[in-house]
């Protein structure tokens, strides 16, 4: 106990006196948080939309208010034809161009169909997808209204779908991208500070050969490798509490489960991640490789394969066969489901069994392999 | 019987008595092998308790090999140890706990500060809190540190670092002590500085073994082991290894112009070998061949411009240096 002790203050000490790693520990979570949260938006608003209206009729303008009364759409010009539409689309002065034929109220009134034509920039296909499903919805909306009105005036119904779905989302009501992705930047982060930061400084012990000296006291290999890595665990748990919070103050994101849930899905996490930390250590010999190790194994699969920012389920199938292996997907899940849904544990525990698994595994062979790199 | 100190005894420290003859490291056909390359090979030796064992030997002799085998710091091949009665292989960590370690590194936290390395290395021995007070104003004295207990190791001078290395490695007050070229790149004074701390130690009961290269510091040894090649070719007092290991009558030549002449002055009959002594060379020769008139006489009448030539009396140096090459004319 004694011994563990002295490593874990003088682990302390030395986060303290070294400007890199602090600034790795606390700086860069909340930095890439503020960044992510920000700028890693899916969400698509302001989009200038020009206009050109060949129909100039009562129903056409009401068409248009509809489409500018939101915040997705700002409008971007009345143009007088469709030819100009490729000059703006080029110079990007519009994202979309949405052009009203003539004779589109006599349609509606007729009660027959009709096409409204829009032209969408593509470049960004994220950006046009968006739009065009904001442009559909917008649609339905319209046709409704002409087909309450012809009600009112009791005409014959257009033809409608007859039957439409109206989709609610649940957890996440307006599709907002920082309540998605703020669960997955914990994992992210947890994974820097757990993998990337406790390899480095087992691996510091070695290249600067202060290993050598613990290793010829009666240290045990469990009291060096707990001394090195419940500091990370106390300093994970602090970067955990600060990205929440920040994420709570800027992002609105609030925790809906239990937060006991939610330290045992964590813990469960870390258990895994400083596995892999201590693994890395024990299989490289400067901080460097250690370093190069540690992002290639974790920190690029937390980012790209735990389904952080792309779903898992649209992967290939051998890339979805490597996820099952990463710790990250697993908490991934589980905290989306906590902080978003509030699940309980029933709903949840396949993945914090996937994590002890994966833990267990992890700590195992690292516990091999350090007792053999170490005292051989 | 000594055999079983370590039965007798299950404690972490050994009683023995004063007259220092009891081995406290009995060193038994250890052997290390890596790949194909035999580091170590079949070593026995022992040495008494309070002894100063040095280990003398060429770069890559086998000389840090043996240290960290008997440190538990790498396993041997074959053989075995018993360092403070305990076997090295079967019980590493009772060996842990009763050695010091310090090696030509000095293992120190360079961004940590001198009472906070102390602090460290006395938790990683698990010293108590009042102990570890004591002991580390007794480092800090010995190691002459105070006044700068708040610096950072990094910035302190090579000699205190040094010294500071050794202060932790000997915080837990080990019987045993294991040096690995501790005094490289460290000034003369403060060379003599430490071995006067060696010898301190030494007289009160530690057993210290210690691997060097200078040969000033080899004369503190009480015994010496010389290694090459991983085998132990000679092991005995300096003054001993000064009289037997060299069997060849030394001879110190000046001569006009050195270049070149050392292969001349080997190709005379019966010169065994040479080495640069400073501007001289000193010459071996098979003993009751030369006179120190009529090696020069020789010299002179193969041409060469022979200023003075003396004989002299081995010196360590002379005796490594032949040691480290016995087989081969020439030596380094």
């Amino acid at each position: 106990m004694k011994r563990f002790w002295a490593i874990f203050k003088k682990e302390f000490r030395q986060i303290a006196r070294d400007p890199l790693s602090l600034g790795l520990l606390v700086f860069i979570p909340a930095l890439l948080l503020i960044l992510y949260g920000y700028a890693l938006s899916f969400d698509v608003k302001h989009i200038r939309m020009a206009v050109v209206d060949y129909d100039r009729t009562q129903a056409s303008r009401e068409f248009l208010d509809s489409l500018f009364q939101n915040a997705y759409f700002d409008p971007a010009g009345v143009l007088g034809s469709i030819r100009e539409a490729d000059r703006v689309l080029d110079r990007g002065q519009a994202r979309g161009v949405l052009v009203i034929p003539r004779g589109y109220d006599g349609a509606l009134v007729r009660g027959g169909p009709v096409d409204v034509q829009v032209l969408i920039d593509g470049a960004d296909a994220t950006t046009a997808n968006t739009t065009a499903g904001y442009l559909d919805a917008l649609a339905e909306g319209a046709t409704r209204e002409a087909q309450w009105n012809m009600r009112q005036r009791s005409m014959a119904a257009p033809s409608l779908p007859a039957v439409l779905p109206i989709p609610r989302v649940w957890f996440n009501p307006e599709l907002e991208s920082a309540r998605f992705l703020v669960p997955g930047l914990i994992a992210l982060l947890l994974m820097l500070s757990a993998v990337v930061a406790t390899s480095l400084s087992i691996v510091r012990e070695k290249e600067r050969e202060t290993m050598e000296q613990m290793m010829v006291s009666p240290l045990r290999p469990e009291e060096l490798v707990l001394g090195k890595t419940i500091p990370y665990v106390l300093i994970c748990l602090v970067t955990m509490a600060m990205v929440l919070l920040l994420g709570y103050f800027l992002f609105g994101v609030a925790v809906r489960g239990s937060f006991l849930l939610l330290g045992l899905a964590t813990l469960l996490f870390l258990f895994a991640a400083l596995g892999m930390g201590v693994l890395i250590s024990a299989i490289t010999s400067s901080q460097q490789v250690a370093f190069q190790v540690a992002v290639i194994a974790s920190l690029l699969p937390s980012i790209i394969l735990s389904g952080f920012i792309f779903p898992i389920r649209n992967m290939p199938l051998p890339i979805q066969a490597i996820t099952l292996v990463l710790a990250p997907r697993y908490f991934v899940s589980a905290l989306r489901a906590i902080i978003l849904k509030g699940a309980p544990f029933r709903a949840i525990w396949p993945d914090l069994l996937a994590m002890l698994i994966l833990g267990a595994a992890f700590n195992l062979l690292a516990a091999h392999k350090t007792k053999k790199a170490l005292w051989t | 019987m000594f055999l079983n100190v370590g039965l007798l005894n299950n404690k972490r420290t050994i009683t023995l008595n004063r007259n220092g003859t009891e081995p406290v490291i009995v060193v038994d056909g250890l052997t290390k092998v890596f790949g194909r390359f035999t580091a170590v090979d079949h070593l026995h030796f022992s040495v008494p308790r309070g002894e100063i064992f040095g280990f003398l030997g060429p770069n890559g002799a086998g000389k840090s090999t043996t240290i960290r085998m008997l440190c538990g710091l790498l396993s041997s091949t074959e053989g075995t140890a018993t360092v403070g009665g305990y076997d090295i292989n079967r019980d590493p960590e009772r060996v842990r706990q009763n050695i010091g370690y310090m090696s030509q590194k000095f293992s120190l936290y360079k961004d940590l500060t001198v009472s906070e390395n102390i602090a460290f290395f006395g938790g990683v021995y698990g010293l108590a809190r009042t102990r570890l007070r004591e002991r580390a104003a007794a480092v800090v004295r010995l190691a002459g540190l105070t006044g700068l207990e708040k610096r950072l190791a990094g910035t302190l001078s090579g000699a205190h670092q040094q010294r500071l290395a050794l202060g932790c490695a000997i915080l837990h007050e080990p019987p045993i002590l294991f040096l690995d070229e501790p005094t490289s790149g460290v000034d003369p004074i403060s060379r003599r500085l430490f071995w006067d701390l060696i010898q301190d130690m030494a007289s009160r009961g530690v057993t210290v073994l210690v691997t060097t290269h200078f040969m000033d510091e080899a004369e503190f040894c009480g015994r010496i082991g010389f290694i090459s090649g991983g085998r132990l070719v000679a092991l005995d007092t300096p003054s001993a290894l000064k009289r037997d290991a060299v069997r060849e009558e030394l001879y110190e030549v000046s001569l006009a112009d050195m270049q070149g002449s050392r292969e001349r002055v080997e190709s005379v009959p019966g010169v065994v070998a040479t080495s640069y002594f400073g501007r001289n060379l000193h010459v071996f020769c098979r003993p009751g061949t030369f006179t120190a008139e009529s090696l020069q006489q020789a010299l002179v009448r193969d041409g060469m411009g022979v200023q003075s030539v003396e004989s002299v009396s081995v010196s360590l140096e002379d005796a490594f240096i032949r040691l480290a090459a016995p087989a081969g004319k020439a030596a380094a």
